[in-house]
């Protein structure tokens, strides 16, 4: 057994992760309130990015649980600066157009769906909870993207193009989605988390079904920036977060 | 002091802010009422995550608890189980297709992980088959989008969780 002191911190960091990954992208799906191009879709986006926002209020209610200083969920996502966030770099990308928006939400996603599976046999069982629950919403949140990716992609030649190049543009953010930290060797030696490896065999296989389906070209490996869970970002997610923060940096301790 | 079924009967008075012909108890997301020398212990579970709803029913839980004069109460909120539109009561079905909305098919996934191939169902208006999703996400998160194509109108389906 490993000391419990050190398995918490471990944990703590590993739910600011999961959390700041649901928080950052949903708040850019948030930005798309009223932008949609059809309503029904405006009406979709922004429903996940509530289901998201709601995602990331678990993580930082438990965490902040578990770190025993008394942060609420409040204080973890509004009053940590831009290197304290561990999201990955591909959640914080900006919206672009449409197909860049669905391809970041597509790669995210599946990733996502593979991860919370895989916690469903978590020995945490507050993680487990969270998984039992989000997993059931991540279920339609893929469908959605993966419909949007299929649709397009097999679409007319400017969606397929653009569609294209959404993909081909994002690659490079996608490795940062498994790469762990240091601390997590003790989360799977626990079991409390899964280990990357076959998460990331399940992605592979889960994106090249649907590009295929969808006539788009899976890119080849090349170079990859990792660099999120430690806090490095791109330079996006300052502006995300002077706008989301801005309330609180404003008005400190501000309530509805 | 109330007993179990009294509160139960109390919480038959509190609706879902969003589809107010439910009650919190037709709903499914009153898990359990214990009651002990502390008082009433209620136990509630959320719809979805993001359920902007989910404040205001705990508020209204206690509003209503307090009009019906109990002083001493406690609400948990639990995660495990992960509710289900299973748990929607029969009744509440029924109140939900009389307020236009399809209530859920029983049992969940309705569909293929990476396919949207939409369930067929029936418009709560004319009864019509001939009726199709428009988007699986509707009006609120666990709402889709279906229009019939006899009557005209669209219609939300209460989608499966």
């Amino acid at each position: 057994m490993s000391d419990t002191k050190a398995v918490n911190k471990a944990l703590f960091d590993y739910l600011l992760w999961l959390g700041d990954n649901s928080l950052i992208l949903g708040h850019r799906l948030s930005e798309w309130c009223g932008h949609g191009p059809i309503l029904e879709e405006d009406i979709a986006i922004t429903n996940i990015a509530l289901d998201l926002i709601g995602l990331s209020r678990l993580y930082y209610t438990y965490a902040g649980e578990l770190e025993g200083k008394g942060r609420s969920e409040d204080d973890l996502a509004y009053l940590r600066d831009v290197m304290d966030f561990k999201n990955s770099i591909l959640a914080e990308q900006l919206n672009g157009d449409f197909a860049n928006t669905i391809m970041r939400q597509f790669l995210f996603t599946a990733f996502s769906y593979h991860l919370q599976n895989a916690m469903l046999t978590s020995t945490n069982e507050q993680l487990r909870a969270i998984a039992e629950k989000a997993i059931k919403e991540t279920t339609y949140h893929l469908r959605h993207c993966s419909d949007w990716i299929i649709r397009l992609g097999d679409g007319t030649e400017e969606s397929h193009k653009r569609v294209q190049d959404a993909v081909d543009n994002l690659w490079m953010l996608t490795d940062d989605l498994f790469e762990p930290m240091e601390s997590d060797k003790l989360l799977i030696a626990e079991k409390i988390a899964p280990e990357m490896g076959a998460i990331r065999k399940q992605w592979d296989a889960t994106i090249k079904q649907v590009l295929d389906e969808a006539t788009i070209k899976t890119p080849e490996p090349s170079y990859m920036m990792k660099s999120g869970r430690k806090g490095i970002h791109t330079e996006h997610l300052g502006f995300l977060l002077a706008e989301m923060q801005f309330m609180q940096r404003a008005y400190p301790g501000a309530k509805w | 002091m109330a007993t179990k079924e009294q509160i139960l009967d109390y919480l038959q008075e509190v609706f879902d802010p969003e589809v107010p012909v439910l009650s919190v108890v037709d709903l499914g997301i009153v898990r359990k009422i214990e009651i002990d020398a502390e008082g009433t212990h209620i136990t509630i579970t959320p719809t979805y995550t993001g359920c902007p709803a989910m404040n205001v029913i705990e508020e209204d839980i206690r509003a209503k608890m307090k009009e019906k004069g109990i002083s001493s109460f406690d609400i948990k909120t639990i995660l495990s189980p992960a509710w289900t539109t299973d748990w929607i009561s029969e009744e509440g079905k029924q109140k939900l297709k009389d307020y236009g909305i399809a209530p859920p098919e029983k049992s969940s996934p309705d569909k293929g992980l990476l396919s949207n191939h939409a369930k067929v169902l029936k418009c709560p208006r004319c009864g019509s088959m001939n009726t199709e999703m428009k988007s699986f996400f509707g009006s609120t998160a666990c709402k889709s989008l279906y229009v019939c194509n006899d009557c005209k109108e669209p219609f939300d389906y209460f989608k499966c969780l």
